[in-house]
């Protein structure tokens, strides 16, 4: 196992861990909005580890999928937000 | 002489420092989500911090692929990235205000009281507005 392959796989394994820390907050968060910044950290970690995937495979498709989920991220963000807004006013 | 040099070496050392930073940056601003005391405390953490870890790993894909249509992929993901996470911060933030998620205790307020002040009361008179109705 080269040091390349070495340091791919601790990176993915880091951003597990970073997963699971944040569905800790998610399930624990005390308010709604603590929830949506969860889930905004928790589209970045999988973006992420699309990105490192994609390098460790060597197949460049896998990359598209991280550009729909950046997109689809901030739409569900921006639309849990404004939910929010318009539900207790 | 330039024959001698190991390209593909060079590539993955320059992607796997890039990466490491980028997970090391990913990795503080998560511990900062889980242990912060206040939301808009955990929220700067991660919106900072989770942005520059997300540029820092995606360029290091970049480097180590190398080919152009790689870059403008990743530079695509770069630039909506950080365009779009100050926005959905902004207004998560502002949703939070308005519905009256505490602050921390220790938070200085002075100067920001007006402003809450008047955006309760903003509020305020919407929820009475839509009692008349």
């Amino acid at each position: 196992m080269s040091f390349f392959s070495f340091t791919l796989i601790f990176a993915m394994a880091a951003l597990s861990l970073c997963l699971i820390m944040t569905g800790i907050r998610f399930a624990i968060g005390p308010s709604l909005p603590d929830r949506i910044t969860a889930f905004d950290l928790f589209v970045a970690n999988v973006i992420g580890i699309v990105a490192i995937y994609t390098e460790l495979t060597g197949n460049e498709d896998f990359i598209d999928v991280a550009i729909i989920l950046s997109l689809f991220g901030f739409l569900g963000s921006i639309s849990f937000a404004y939910y929010l807004m318009k539900s207790t006013r | 002489m330039l024959e001698d040099i190991n390209f593909l070496l060079i590539r993955e050392i320059i992607s796997s420092v890039l990466i490491i930073i980028g997970v090391m940056f990913m990795l503080i601003s998560t511990i900062g989500l889980l242990r912060f005391p206040d939301f808009y405390i955990r929220m700067s953490a991660i919106t900072k911090g989770a942005t520059l870890g997300l540029g820092l790993i995606l360029s290091g894909m970049g480097i180590y692929f190398n080919e152009p249509d790689m870059f403008l992929k990743v530079v695509l993901i770069i630039g909506f990235t950080f365009l779009t996470s100050p926005v959905a911060a902004h207004v998560i933030g502002r949703t939070a205000v308005r519905n009256k998620i505490p602050f921390w205790d220790r938070t200085n307020l002075d100067e920001f009281k007006d402003y809450l002040h008047k955006e309760h009361n903003v509020h305020r008179d919407h929820e009475r507005d839509n009692k008349q109705v």
